[in-house]
């Protein structure tokens, strides 16, 4: 289980809270959606439950556990913007494999073809270097995905295709989802509840 | 009355291939499209199919290795780069994607005084700016705030008061609702569909075909720089897109509150 337990977050002692004593709890194999209008905390969420940030108060824990400071995290953060979460002088190969050494099945569920993996991520459409970067967060110690906005950039084709590979892989894998968008149709689709801010 | 079209309009980039040969990378081909005024077209594409290059070329802002061959009419006028440069900010208004438009180290208020004395207008009061924001539903305290402070729903409503200072005939709203929430998203497209009720010609560029269609008269849908198709609005809505070109109607039954391209979920 990822739990997130009366967590808040503000940027310094003076600056607002930007989430306030937020709880959340996702289970192994559970999609959930995370929704609500802008300005609301949605992303800052996402990024205390990958460890991305600390929260000022409240807890995350994996399975009742806080997530070691190194290491592997099995909390991975997939983002809107997939090339400003690569490194651009790398090589897609080399950023995939920074986490692990995919097998063809892997990369064939995501629709990542092998020419990809010589170039660099200019060289890439932004759904084609969005499908890289949740093959790299599905290394095997991975078990919860924070999805946030990641198919927002897209267009429908290529968000649809995306859904259908990742959601086969978290129903294979068992692994806990959450899933955060502006659309509601899209999480009436993808999620099992929705959650709202 | 036409009040712009673009025909045919091609852009390259010159690039340097080895150390003495040119090559033209070409971005956008042959594209040909019109608005009329008192009409919302709507340009949507995947991210990279050549949207905001359109725009730029549109508003002659391209770089200086751009090669841009057909012809671009404002009012039957063929405009070349000065006469573009001319009506830029005065007639033809652009609304940037973004609040990284803004300039950081400005309030609203000084931001709004360039945006009037770059438009000609004569005389810009704090009141006449007060006004300006006031047309978007927001405050006059609004004009001492810095960028950094506002929303993303607020920032886009200055962005859009900053582009009509000068009361253009034509807007270009470049992803006026990138990341904003749909309430606010709903705000800007109905002041844009009030501009163009009020006998402006506005073109929309979005990534969001529901939207696009919900908020304009015609979509021209293009793919990998070229113009697949120019739909009216109407199509897509009428017997679930059955009236649609493919590519059009694959997009449309790929959106989530439609098939979602056969995704079986609970």
């Amino acid at each position: 289980m990822l739990e997130a337990r009366g967590i808040s977050f503000r940027y310094g002692p003076r600056e607002p809270l930007i989430v306030r004593g937020f709880d959340l709890a996702v289970a192994p194999g559970e999609v959930v959606g995370l929704a609500g209008p802008s300005g609301r905390g949605k992303s800052t969420i996402a990024r205390l439950l990958a460890r991305h940030l600390r929260p000022t108060d409240g807890v995350v824990t994996v399975d009742g556990a806080v997530v070691p400071a190194r290491g592997f995290n099995p909390v991975q953060l997939l983002s809107q913007s997939p090339v400003f979460a690569v490194n651009p002088r790398w090589t897609v190969r080399r950023i995939v494999n920074e986490a692990w050494t995919p097998d063809a099945d892997a990369m064939r569920a995501l629709g990542v073809r092998q020419a990809w993996l010589d170039r660099y991520p200019h060289e890439l459409s932004g759904g084609e270097l969005q499908r890289l970067t949740i093959l790299r967060a599905l290394a095997p110690g991975m078990r919860y995905l924070v999805a946030d906005e990641i198919t927002s950039m897209l267009d429908p084709l290529a968000q649809a295709e995306i859904w259908a590979a990742l959601l086969a892989v978290v129903k294979e894998r068992a692994l806990g989802l959450l899933a955060i968008s502006h659309d509601a149709h899209l999480l009436g689709r993808v999620a099992d509840r929705v959650v709202t801010v | 009355m036409t009040l712009f079209s673009v025909d045919r309009l091609t852009v390259a980039f010159r690039r340097y291939q080895g150390l003495v040969g040119e090559v033209d990378i070409g971005c956008l081909s042959d594209l040909t499209l019109d608005v009329v005024r008192g009409e919302v077209v709507a340009v949507f594409g995947a991210s990279g199919a050549g949207k905001s290059l359109f725009a730029h070329a549109a508003l002659g802002l391209l770089p200086g290795n751009a090669v841009v061959t057909g012809s671009i009419r404002f009012e039957g006028e063929r405009l070349d780069a000065a006469r573009i440069a001319a009506l830029r900010g005065r007639r033809i208004a652009l609304v940037p994607q973004s609040i990284s438009h803004l300039d950081p180290l400005a309030t609203v208020g000084r931001q709004l005084g360039w945006a009037a004395r770059r438009a000609g207008r004569k005389g810009f009061t704090a009141g006449d700016a007060v006004a300006a924001l006031d047309r978007f539903g927001l405050d006059g305290a609004v004009l001492a705030r810095y960028p950094h402070t506002l929303s993303g729903g607020m920032a886009r409503r200055v962005l859009l008061a900053i582009a009509t200072l000068g009361e253009p005939d034509l807007v270009i709203a470049d992803e006026p609702t990138n990341g904003l929430d749909p309430d606010n998203a709903d705000r800007v497209f109905g002041y844009l569909r009030g501009f163009a009720d009020a006998g402006k010609g506005v073109i929309v560029i979005s990534h969001d075909l529901s939207a696009a269609v919900a908020s304009a008269d015609r979509v021209a849908v293009l793919r990998d720089g070229a113009l697949v198709a120019t739909e009216q609005a109407a199509t897509f809505r009428e017997d679930g897109g059955a009236g649609l070109t493919p590519y059009a109607r694959a997009l449309w039954r790929a959106l989530p509150q439609h098939a979602f391209s056969g995704v079986a979920h609970a």
